[in-house]
């Protein structure tokens, strides 16, 4: 559907940006070989790929922020050669990235005033900021301090900080990752609305019916190399996903036999302060969660997730101890080591630092959680060959692909590394189990073992709490769903009975009517 | 063409190992230069550097009164330097250790009350110097002050206090107005183990230490807490250890370490407490961890090397007129030289060449 103003795009002689062969390579690995793409003007360009598919690489290339190996970039038919992002930006191209950098200290218009290159006064940015967010229907108020918004609100800064540029290219980094439904419903007709001023998006994502409702064409990158090119709304969900994967991704089934019994994870009133003081108020948290029993956390991040996580795993105690009860033992002042000795075990969302030590090797990882109760440790000596066997061990249940026996955890990809954390904790036979962000950039592969061993775990009689931001994760696996909105947890809903209206209403703050704290049964 | 720095994706074993004894010939170059600077002959001051104490009894057994107390204290910091928490002030943990151990020599002189007097002497020195290494850990962790600055600064609180006492209260009535103790009973001084040298039973001392630290970091829950620690404060966190308990358990080892070899260095070759019975240990054992890899054995064989730099700077010294400082050049350029060596365990240099071309291997 061109429009006639600018003719067909393909028609005109050159595309705005061109990349031919364009080549990065970090040591042996080839984070993008060879990739041809082309970005015309009034067009919203989708680049699909998974986690480690040099999607991001390639972005960084094009706005300058690290140089390729090898091959060449047109822009408007004129080679270049970018050494920086403000080169870039002098052309007129846009990035919105999926990490903000902003300062959370300082006011909207002080952030948007130092990002900028030219000379202007901070009130003169503050008019037009306002003039542009207002024109675009992003409302922001320039003199708010960044720590007060909300996650949308902060990338309202990041999309007005790249439109004040007047860019004829902007790029977007998986811009509704962090957005309600609804919030991501305003952004495609902003999305929209640039378009038909003539801009070139390029849309990066991994939801593929965004992509089919929104984009003109998708460029799919796979391994570091372009796969396809294609009209996205002429392909399917499950074909956009094959060509991503390079196969078919394996179903999840609900094993048989799941049985509700008693509550094993009861959480009575928590409340805590944050120790951070840009964190999240932890308010009147209140759950039960029986064995067999998956119960999904659902919210946009930074909403107190990482504090219930902190809370519920102990490296963060409850004022009372009866806040927190495990297995019928009140756990809020239990240590972290003695909640796992009463038979719980936790998947931090942090692979790296957190949920394991990067530079040290598997075992010394299988040791680190498994140290409190699993005979690794006799009268204060290691049991050095009871921590491999647990690598082994998770190596062979859950498929985890590394060079040697015994690597460090840092060499691991990202989907290998997750399915040895969830396994070395499911191995351990827990009884409870709090995981945050099981699947977060994982590959597909790797995410249906992980959310397979998670209801396989509920099967067998265990309670699982699964923090997630993907709504669809939590559809497939959990019973129940709740949302975290401010620090308060919304009353759990049936999966059944969760559309993602009613998930998206509550992530952003309403309350469907129902009394806040309120205890749900069991579904 | 351009060099890049780029990171492995796994550490070197290989570098680890080779690192320390790539600094040393980095090292032994830059001296020959400087030896020709000054206008020696390099290979002459080199061999009488390195070469010269080995082939000498005399020599070796000195090699090793020096390595013992370089061992113990730098074993005690590499359990800090392995934790991230750096403890600078063992030169003061070592004095204040001499100073606790020698009281007790001191109050029993001559009055031969028995054999429990050493082995008292010892356990004063260690906690002693304990006590003193809890105070920059006490303030680290209470109050978030800087443990490298406050434990550097009580070195000199520690000097300067030994200086008071063998100048005022503990002198020697005898001594000639020299600020010295007396000489210790022989209850009260380490035993040597063979007759007629000066080598002592503190030498055995340090290499039980450094079998037990080796035993403990490689096999023990404790030492996977502070290799941990050290490691991955927050992946630490999660596997349930507590990092400030931390902090102040490897603090008090180290000050007890470092005091236990200032009483045996005291009580052991010295024979009195005096000022300046330390020749810097305490510093150049920071040294000796870095190049021992903070690893037991390692810090063992750097213990020795780091003695022969004393030895050979002294020989250098008479034999050549090589000023005694340039033994701390050394120590100095070899630290830095270590450092540096040491990122290529976890980088390495790659050279690129830059095409524009489209490569060839894409397919």
């Amino acid at each position: 559907m061109p429009d006639s103003t600018l003719g067909d795009p393909h028609s005109g002689a050159a595309p705005l940006l061109q990349t031919i062969g364009l080549t990065k390579r970090y040591g042996d690995f080839l984070a993008n070989d060879s990739i041809d793409i082309d970005i015309w003007p009034q067009q919203i360009h989708a680049l699909l790929g998974e986690n480690g598919a040099g999607k991001s690489t390639l972005v960084k290339a094009i706005y300058g922020l690290i140089q390729p190996t090898a091959g060449e970039m047109r822009w408007e038919g004129g080679k270049i050669v970018l050494s920086g992002p403000s080169q870039a930006r002098a052309l007129g191209i846009g990035m919105v990235f999926q990490h903000f950098s902003l300062f959370d200290n300082l006011t909207v218009g002080e952030n948007v005033a130092l990002g900028l290159d030219g000379k202007e006064s901070l009130k003169d940015v503050s008019l037009r900021l306002a003039q542009v967010s207002s024109n675009y229907g992003l409302p922001l108020d320039p003199r708010r301090e960044v720590w007060q918004l909300s996650v949308g609100e902060r990338q309202r800064i990041e999309i007005v900080r790249a439109l004040m540029q007047n860019p004829k290219f902007l790029i977007l980094d998986e811009p509704t990752a962090v957005l309600t439904p609804q919030e991501a419903d305003q952004l495609f007709i902003v999305l929209e609305r640039l378009k038909s001023e003539g801009r070139a998006i390029l849309y990066i994502s991994h939801k593929l019916e965004e992509v089919k409702r929104l984009c003109d064409i998708a460029t799919i990158l796979r391994g570091g190399k372009k796969v396809a090119t294609c009209n996205p709304r002429e392909e399917t969900a499950a074909s956009l996903a094959r060509m991503m994967v390079g196969s078919n991704i394996r179903e999840v089934k609900a094993p048989a036999g799941r049985q509700t019994t008693i509550p094993r994870l009861v959480v009575n009133d928590l409340s805590l302060e944050p120790d951070d003081p840009h964190g999240v108020r932890l308010q009147h948290i209140s759950l039960e969660l029986k064995g067999g029993e998956i119960l999904g956390v659902a919210g946009v991040a930074g909403n107190g997730q990482d504090e219930l996580f902190a809370a519920l795993s102990g490296e963060r105690l409850a004022q009372d101890p009866g806040t927190i009860v495990i297995d019928g033992i009140a756990a809020g002042q239990l240590s972290i080591t003695q909640r796992r000795q009463l038979g719980a075990a936790f998947v931090p969302e942090e692979r790296l630092g957190h949920g394991t030590a990067p530079r040290m090797r598997l075992s010394e990882n299988a040791l680190l959680t498994g140290h409190a109760a699993s005979g690794m440790v006799r009268r204060g000596f290691i049991n050095i060959a009871a921590t491999l066997l647990t690598v082994d061990r998770a190596t062979a249940s859950f498929d985890v692909r590394k060079a040697k026996r015994d690597p460090e955890a840092a060499s691991l990809s990202g989907g290998n590394l997750q399915k040895f954390i969830v396994g070395r904790e499911i191995l351990r036979n827990p009884g409870v189990l709090v995981v945050s962000q099981p699947t977060w950039g994982v590959d597909a592969g790797a995410a249906a073992v992980i959310r397979q061993a998670l209801l396989d775990l509920a099967a067998a009689g265990a309670a699982v709490l699964v923090t997630s931001q993907d709504l669809d994760e939590l559809a497939e696996i959990a019973d129940r769903i709740a949302v975290m909105f401010h620090g308060r947890l919304s009353a759990p809903l049936a999966t059944a009975d969760a559309s993602r209206e009613k998930l998206g209403l509550l992530m952003g703050g309403s309350s469907l009517g129902h009394k806040e704290g309120a205890h749900a049964a069991g579904a | 063409m351009q060099l890049v720095l780029e990171k492995r994706t796994e550490r070197s074993n290989t570098i680890a190992l080779v690192s320390p004894l790539i600094a040393i010939g980095f090292t032994i170059v830059t001296m020959g230069i400087l030896f020709a600077i000054l206008g020696k002959n390099p290979l002459a001051a080199l061999g009488v550097y390195f070469i010269d104490p080995l082939t000498d009894p005399y020599s070796l057994q000195e090699i090793a009164v020096k390595a013992t107390p370089l061992v113990m204290i730098a074993i005690g910091l590499s359990f800090c330097y392995l934790a991230n928490v750096w403890n600078i002030g063992a030169e003061g943990q070592f004095l204040i250790g001499a100073v606790a151990g020698s009281w007790l020599a001191v109050k029993t002189q001559g009055t031969d009350v028995g054999y429990w007097v050493l082995p008292a002497m010892l356990l004063l020195g260690a906690a002693a110097g304990a006590l003193y290494a809890l105070i920059p850990a006490l303030c680290r962790v209470r109050f978030g002050a800087s443990e490298i600055l406050t434990s550097l600064m009580l070195v000199y609180v520690a000097d300067l206090f030994l200086d008071y006492l063998v100048r005022g209260p503990w002198r020697d009535p005898k001594g000639f107005n020299f600020p010295t103790t007396a000489e210790f009973d022989p209850v009260a001084t380490v035993p040597v183990l063979i007759e007629g040298s000066r080598l002592h039973l503190g030498s055995i001392i340090a290499l039980i230490v450094v079998a037990a630290a080796a035993i403990l970091l490689g096999r023990t829950i404790k030492g996977f807490e502070i290799r941990v620690v050290g490691a991955a404060p927050r992946a630490a966190r999660f596997g349930g250890f507590n990092a400030d308990r931390l902090i102040l358990l490897t603090f008090a080892v180290s000050g007890a370490l470092a005091g236990l070899a200032g009483i045996i260095e005291v009580a052991g070759p010295i024979g009195h407490l005096q000022p300046g019975i330390s020749p810097g240990y305490g510093f150049t054992a920071i040294i000796v961890a870095f190049l021992g890899r903070l690893n037991p054995i390692g810090i063992l064989i750097a213990g020795l090397f780091l003695a022969l730099t004393f030895i050979g700077g002294e020989q250098a010294q008479i034999a050549m007129k090589i000023p005694l400082d340039v033994t701390k050049v050394f120590q100095g350029i070899l630290l830095f030289y270590v450092l540096a060596c040491d990122s290529m365990i976890t980088y390495r240099f790659r050279l690129i060449f830059p095409s524009r071309k489209v490569s060839s291997g894409a397919a």
